[in-house]
């Protein structure tokens, strides 16, 4: 067997008995991107040396007997370009930000390297996260690895592709409407979105400071939740991130004893005319399965969801066009000298944002604007407030709520990008989820008649973790989706 | 729901963005598109529901109010675009049309 080919927790164990040591773990997969990702395009940016340095380290750690011998330590990990490391460039996908070296890391990095994590690289991002495929990186269009000329989702799509092409043991990502789930299911991995305020946002950079939340990728659940639990915990840095204990999340696992008590909700909205048969079809295979492993199947309405995207297109760009005000082009980033302060300002903005980013920063500065706030951006607030009543409703009901996660597999590489609303329609199923604050996750479920992975999106109440990751554990020890892999 | 071209160039010009004409049409299309589909939030009825601006129960987080070290002069200067004696260059406020700003 290929190193590549081990999950995080395979590899973990080799490493502690020594069968493997983390340099040969790292030059492996930096041998893999070398030779694979240029077809794939997930990495913007490959921190080869540094790699190689915490590789030494972590081994070096590990010899003394180290007991604080972390489930990371040694394992190389891959990070969207949307999270600050220290002295490598962030670029957010941007051209505004192509020179910018941050001069500290986020929280969850400052994590992941005290639990001796390697970090491979940066991983390519639609510009801002604002996207549904990374065709709206200003560098790359990432690659699906089970079909190069399909898109990977968005906006992590370079971490959902790193991860299901094997050059990374796990990812991090940022979900503001859908962008660890989306590309999860589009790339055939695991992604996990933490109830908002769980990770610490510090070092992350806001699109949507009430929607952001840094996720995980895995090619198993276990992997994911091992990730999760080294980054989760509240953070002085971030006044959002919540002060609750962390729950050992992989420990919480039991083989074998089935979903018997687990009442899983199944969304009649989200069941819906237009999406791709074969979707439908395994999803509800999937939940029949829940079913089988003694899980009681509840019909359930969650009857705002048609109102999700609008409330989303409204919240989401608004809240971007106040974070986004900060690139002014004067202590960081691209700066276009004018004939004046705010010339320098509009030719600094209107270079440096692409298409994607300037449609929503002006789609928000329209619904905050005199005249317009209450009719559009307060109106939202109060239809957001009526989704969450949904899931509060719901979750009175069930445990865990099992639907779609995407309405269609890998979609073409250049198929949308000229329709935004289309692109957007992308995301209808996990939007509502951000707009709740709640958590979830998507994990395979299955192929379409092209070979493209499906996902099936499990979500829980706030804090809700444990259970949905148990029940995404048990149905993937049940079915085995994840040992399925893509040719490249 | 239709934008005027004017409404476009308003628009942009609050949020400080210099747009050539081709991209005003265009926008002014995709949005115009946009802000049709996001009228059906008109059809509820929200006049006795509270909005949600944050999920999170809203309070104010303290810290202590402790001096530390603030970071590293150079370190913050190491991404300016401009920078002159340990300051931000930055083009002049006053004068000009930046007065207004």
């Amino acid at each position: 067997m290929n190193l590549h080919d081990l999950t995080l927790e395979q590899v973990h164990a080799r490493l502690q008995t020594r069968e493997i040591s983390s340099v040969e773990l790292t030059r492996a997969l930096l041998e893999r991107i070398e030779a694979l990702d240029s077809n794939v395009n997930a990495y913007l940016l490959v921190t080869g040396e540094k790699a190689l340095a915490a590789a030494r380290q972590a081994d070096a750690r590990r010899a003394r007997g180290d007991a604080q011998c972390t489930p990371l330590l040694g394992v190389p990990i891959a990070i969207k370009d949307l999270i600050h490391v220290q002295g490598t460039p962030t670029t957010c996908g941007s051209r505004i930000l192509e020179n910018f070296t941050p001069p500290f890391s986020a929280t969850v990095i400052e994590k992941l390297e005290a639990a001796g994590a390697v970090l491979l690289g940066k991983t390519n991002t639609d510009e801002f996260a604002m996207g549904s495929s990374t065709e709206n990186s200003a560098y790359m269009t990432t690659r699906n690895p089970w079909n190069l000329e399909r898109v990977p989702g968005g906006s992590s799509g370079g971490s959902a592709a790193a991860v299901a092409a094997r050059m990374a043991f796990g990812a991090l990502g940022s979900d503001t409407g859908g962008s660890v789930r989306q590309p999860a299911a589009l790339c055939g991995v695991v992604g996990v979105k933490p109830t908002f305020g769980r990770v610490s946002r510090y070092g992350l950079v806001a699109f949507a400071s009430s929607l952001d939340q840094i996720g995980v990728f895995g090619r198993t659940v276990a992997d994911a939740a091992i990730l999760l639990n080294v980054i989760a915990g509240h953070d002085p840095r971030d006044s959002t991130s919540l002060d609750v204990p962390v729950p050992d999340y992989r420990g919480e696992f039991k083989d074998g004893s089935g979903l018997k008590g687990v009442r899983v909700g199944m969304p009649r909205e989200y069941f819906i005319q237009g999406m791709q048969p074969e979707v439908e079809a395994a999803v509800r295979e999937a939940i029949a399965t829940l079913e089988g492993m003694g899980g009681e199947l509840v019909e359930i309405s969650l009857p705002h969801t048609d109102y999700a995207l609008p409330v989303y297109y409204l919240i989401a760009p608004a809240e971007a066009s106040a974070n986004l005000a900060r690139y002014d082009g004067m202590r960081y980033g691209l700066r276009v000298p004018g004939v004046d302060l705010r010339d320098t300002y509009q030719q600094t903005r209107g270079r440096g944002f692409g298409p994607e980013v300037t449609r929503r920063i002006m789609l928000g500065t329209y619904a905050l604007s005199a005249g317009y706030y209450d009719a559009y951006y307060l109106k939202a607030q109060k239809v957001r407030t009526l989704i969450k009543q949904d899931f509060d409703a719901a979750f009175e009901q069930v445990d865990v709520i099992a639907a779609p996660t995407t309405p269609r597999t890998a979609f073409e590489i250049g198929e949308m990008i000229d329709d935004p609303l289309q692109m957007y329609l992308q995301d209808i199923f996990t939007l509502s989820m951000n707009l709740a604050g709640i958590c979830g996750l998507s994990l395979p479920c299955g192929f379409d008649h092209q070979g493209l992975p499906v996902g099936l999106q499990l979500m829980g109440p706030a804090l809700g973790e444990p259970a949905v990751l148990c029940v995404a554990h048990a149905y993937e020890g049940a079915t085995g989706w994840h040992k399925e892999q893509p040719l490249l | 729901m239709s934008l005027t071209l004017e409404q476009v160039e308003h628009i942009a010009k609050l949020a400080h963005l210099s747009l050539g004409p081709e991209e005003k049409a265009l926008y002014r299309e995709q949005l115009s598109a946009v802000l049709t589909y996001v009228q059906r939030l008109q059809e509820l009825d929200t006049e006795s529901i509270p909005p949600t601006a944050c999920i999170l129960p809203t309070h104010s987080v303290m810290r202590p109010d402790e001096p530390r070290p603030s970071m590293p002069r150079e370190d913050l200067l190491s991404n300016a675009p401009a920078s002159a004696d340990g300051m931000f260059q930055v083009p002049a406020v006053l004068g000009g049309s930046g007065d207004a700003l």
